[in-house]
């Protein structure tokens, strides 16, 4: 058995991983809210913003989180580029359209890492990877303390952004109603687009705050994206808290199973709430109707 | 006469395939030819459910995957024969699509809630093959090397590309004769409208999970050649999200809900894969980031694939619904 110690630092590591899987989740369940798909190419354009980092770290020594606000523009262009002149085109408007051009992207953006940088996993060492926080009888990672609190204040931001500004208003409006807020004057297209900006920049600041702690190789997207759909679903598609609470809860499951079915079954728990959620409730905890 | 006219492309197609290995002698060629065509088998299972049905998976490994494990399995566990095994296999596919059909149907999934079901399955079984002892875990499974033909293994590639072709051409003529059947309008119907179906009388839940067997056991079979032809297996190939991929792009490359398109597309995209790699050396990846780009592409500008180019008359395209009075949506 497992002395209380132990699993109190499980939660405590898995609420800390959790926080930024929410982050990454936000992005996602944000695209489906106004656009009404899954976005398949989340988790490549998570290595894709990954490398991005790495890359900035290697070439000009910059610090990860310095990078924050800089890759966070870059992504937005990025997103907002690839849905207003690929995602939406293409697609001509029909969903399983939508599904199926994400998911051409995702290879495309996957296998250019790979054939870029090749498989090899890297990460990346700062000389405070290593510093731990101590609470008690608990040590903490400074980078993930620091990980999960970026994600705290990013989802704060954007639901400040949502309800306050006009921007905000507008992507509310197409999300409910899109014909309403098209004959009230609401660029359509634009909407869809800045939403799309919205979750890949999500996507930056997730891979800036991941970046001190975690390994990165093309394929990271995958690992990521199936708990992020995990995350979104069992949250309710669509829904900001329910994407927050359901990165937390997530995140201890995953270190809770991880500590008592060992590393490669524990991703099994995951993927059984994930199925589970989808047959038994697939609006989620807080999603409106599907 | 008549009666057979639709199946002559089908025969067209399998004489053509039938005559290869008479020009086809370099290993290479043969190579390639039968592997794509395993993936085409796999991609006319998809194309069943997905193309005819509307039901788009993301997760058909989960079918490819059960076939080559329970036969491999079949055979080295339980000392069975290759024969019963490739039956067996198919079965177990048919099994595994109506357990996940009952379930994700039954809980009235569709769109994107299906692709991730499915997707999820199959994540499911890599994780579990990969760490099961009956799987043989991360090492996977080797099938001993005994040529003959009660094994199913053959001393020439020529003498398996006959087997398969053979095979392929029985699931085509079978998925031409299901787009005539009553079955096969019952599902093109649910494609198009479901609720439209339901009222006229289609038992929608009974026709999807009639296709989603049906599409497991095909793809199922499929793993079970894969397993024959190249004797190894582990969670990663067989189960991996790249089988997936490759059946859902060969079928909507080459032409969604046709019987040719699956075939067609697979020899397509193989053909361009092989090309890319051939002028771009060995980066890795390049072939799939191809394969990406075309998906993209052949959605925005082929709704009808690669067999849609060459019909006489463009499909009928989807009713317009009038726009309202005064103009744009």
């Amino acid at each position: 058995m497992y002395s209380p110690d132990i699993i109190i630092e499980a939660l405590l590591n898995g609420l800390l991983t959790g926080a930024i899987y929410a982050l990454v989740a936000l992005g996602l369940t944000l695209v489906y809210g106004v656009l009404h798909i899954i976005n398949f190419a989340h988790g490549a354009l998570l290595a894709a913003a990954m490398f991005a980092v790495l890359l900035i770290n290697q070439l000009f020594g910059v610090d990860p989180y310095v990078q924050i606000p800089f890759l966070t523009v870059i992504f937005f262009a990025v997103g907002y580029g690839l849905q207003r002149l690929i995602i939406g085109p293409a697609s001509h408007g029909r969903d399983e359209n939508i599904l199926l051009v994400t998911l051409g992207l995702s290879i495309v953006i996957e296998n250019l890492l790979l054939a870029g940088f090749g498989s090899d996993t890297r990460s990346l060492n700062t000389d405070y990877s290593f510093n731990v926080y101590e609470v008690g009888p608990y040590l903490l990672s400074q980078v993930r303390v620091f990980g999960a609190a970026g994600a705290l204040v990013t989802a704060a931001l954007l639901w400040l952004f949502l309800s306050r500004s006009d921007t905000g208003k507008a992507i509310r409006a197409v999300a409910r109603e899109k014909i309403g807020a098209s004959l009230q004057g609401i660029d359509v297209a634009h909407v869809y687009a800045v939403t799309f900006g919205l979750g890949c920049a999500c996507l930056a600041v997730a891979a800036c705050l991941l970046l001190p702690t975690f390994y990165v190789n093309p394929k990271i997207g995958s690992a990521f994206v199936l708990v992020a759909f995990t995350i979104v679903v069992l949250g309710g598609m669509g829904s900001i808290v329910g994407a927050m609470l359901g990165g937390l809860i997530i995140g201890v499951v995953e270190s809770m199973s991880g500590l008592f079915l060992g590393e490669s079954l524990g991703q099994i728990g995951i993927f059984v709430i994930f199925i589970l959620t989808l047959l038994l409730r697939p609006t989620g905890l807080f999603g409106a109707k599907a | 006469m008549s009666a057979l006219r639709p199946y002559l492309p089908v025969i067209g197609l399998g004489v053509l395939l039938a005559l290869a290995p008479l020009f086809v002698t370099s290993n290479v060629a043969l190579n390639f030819l039968v592997f794509t065509l395993i993936i085409a088998l796999a991609a006319q299972g998809w194309n069943l459910l997905g193309g005819f049905g509307g039901q788009f998976s993301f997760g058909h490994a989960a079918f490819f995957g059960v076939g080559a494990y329970v036969s491999a399995i079949w055979q080295m566990s339980l000392g069975l024969d290759a024969w019963t095994g490739f039956v067996a296999g198919t079965l177990a596919g048919a099994v595994t699509g109506l357990t996940i059909g009952f379930l994700a149907f039954r809980a009235g999934l569709r769109g994107s809630y299906f692709a991730l079901v499915t997707l999820a399955f199959a994540e499911v079984f890599r994780v579990l093959s990969n760490s099961s002892e009956a799987t043989g875990g991360a090492a996977g499974l080797l099938l001993p090397l005994r040529i003959g033909a009660q094994n199913l293994q053959f001393a020439d590639r020529s003498t398996f590309l006959a087997f398969v072709v053979a095979l392929t051409i029985l699931v085509l003529l079978l998925v031409q004769w299901i787009r005539g059947s009553r079955f096969g309008a019952q599902l093109v119907a649910l494609r198009e409208n479901e609720e439209a179906a339901r009222a006229l009388g289609v038992d929608v839940f009974a026709v999807k999970l009639k296709a989603i067997g049906l599409s497991g056991a095909i793809t199922a079979a499929a793993g079970v050649l894969y397993l024959q032809y190249f004797l190894f297996i582990d969670s990663n190939i067989v189960f991996g999200t790249w089988i997936s991929v490759e059946v859902l792009l060969a079928a909507i490359v080459g032409g969604l809900g046709t019987v040719l398109g699956p075939v067609v597309g697979a020899l397509a995209l193989h053909g361009l894969g092989e090309l890319v790699k051939h002028l771009a050396g060995d980066l890795p990846g390049i072939d799939l980031a191809v394969y990406g780009a075309v998906l993209v592409v052949a959605v925005a500008f082929l709704p009808g694939g690669l067999v849609g180019l060459f019909r006489r008359k463009p499909a009928p395209r989807q009713v317009r619904k009038t726009a309202p009075e005064g103009g744009r949506v």
